[in-house]
């Protein structure tokens, strides 16, 4: 197709699609992708009020404790590192908020980033999902140690990733959008029904 | 398996979570230094059979980097500490005097001997 401009003069609006297109794995857990999720990395002093203020007029959801995720109807924040959140917000509206979080922190030691299309967003969910992580990350998913709300960052194989568990016992895991594949491939055959290691 | 405690997130890191940043407390020597002190600096490592302070990093996890003192030869890790210091706490040089008592560590050692 030849690059144009519309009659209005305006350029094209693309059409976002997530990295796995929709893709979905069942076996002993089933692997799903999670859809389009506004993310908005957020760095700063996380114990300053302006700060505070502007996480929760983004999200509605309040600064959450150290390897935790605090969660509103649709919205979350997620504690990173002592001095990094990530936004979770509608899709649509991800620009739009990472805009007025700069704005509301104008003068702050603080930086927010619209990272919505690098990322991968999946979720794992079924009795198998703990099981299933269990195999790639090294990480104790134990029912006592990982918990509803409980959020991590480690590796998965050989990758980067963040996770976090549902009130439903289901995962939601982030990764970079480069490893969507590799890692829609390496969780289907972590959860092939003929795998089942009994440890969850 | 080495499994290191980062003192930012709390968690209790396996050692693929980490990379390892080599020898700890070291004193830069760069501009205006002599030559024998940039040598050492760059060059002269410790490499103990015992007690030891490393400097690791929480790649796969909050980034940050943070110290360890840890025994070479069994592994224990006597504790972990933020990054933004120059010395070890007194806090791990007590741990580490009770459990090897005598121990010596560049210019660090056992404060009752």
């Amino acid at each position: 197709m030849r690059w144009s401009m519309t009659k209005k003069g305006k350029s094209r609006m693309s059409n976002p699609v997530t990295a796995i297109n929709g893709a979905q794995f069942a076996g002993m857990a089933t692997v799903k992708d999670a859809g389009l999720q506004g993310m908005i990395t957020l760095r700063g002093d996380l114990g300053s009020k302006p700060l505070m203020a502007a996480v929760k007029a983004a999200t509605g959801a309040d600064v959450p404790d150290r390897g935790r995720i605090s969660r509103v109807a649709d919205g979350a924040v997620a504690w990173m590192s002592p001095d990094e959140l990530m936004l979770l917000v509608p899709y649509e509206v991800a620009q739009i908020k990472t805009a007025e979080l700069a704005q509301a922190l104008k003068g702050e030691h603080a930086l927010a980033a619209n990272v919505s299309d690098a990322r991968a967003f999946f979720s794992v969910s079924g009795h198998g999902a703990r099981e299933v992580l269990a195999k790639i990350a090294p990480v104790d998913f134990s029912c006592e140690n990982f918990a509803a709300g409980d959020f991590r960052r480690s590796r998965t194989a050989q990758v980067a990733a963040a996770f976090w568990l549902e009130e439903d016992d289901s995962f939601r895991l982030v990764w970079f959008r480069s490893v969507g594949a590799y890692m829609f491939g390496l969780l289907s055959a972590a959860a092939h029904p003929k795998s089942q290691v009994g440890v969850y | 398996m080495l499994i290191l405690e980062c003192p930012y997130c709390g968690v209790k890191a396996e050692e693929t979570e980490l990379s390892a940043g080599g020898e700890a407390h070291l004193t830069r020597f760069g501009p205006g230094s002599d030559d024998d002190q940039f040598h050492d600096y760059l060059f002269m490592r410790e490499n103990p059979k015992g007690v030891h302070f490393e400097r690791w990093r929480h790649a796969n996890g909050c980034g940050k980097w943070f110290h360890a003192a840890r025994c070479t030869t069994s592994l224990e890790v006597f504790g972990t500490y933020a990054a933004q210091t120059t010395e070890p706490p007194q806090e791990i040089k007590d741990k580490i005097t009770a459990k090897r008592p005598g121990w010596s560590w560049r210019e660090f050692s056992d404060a009752s001997e």
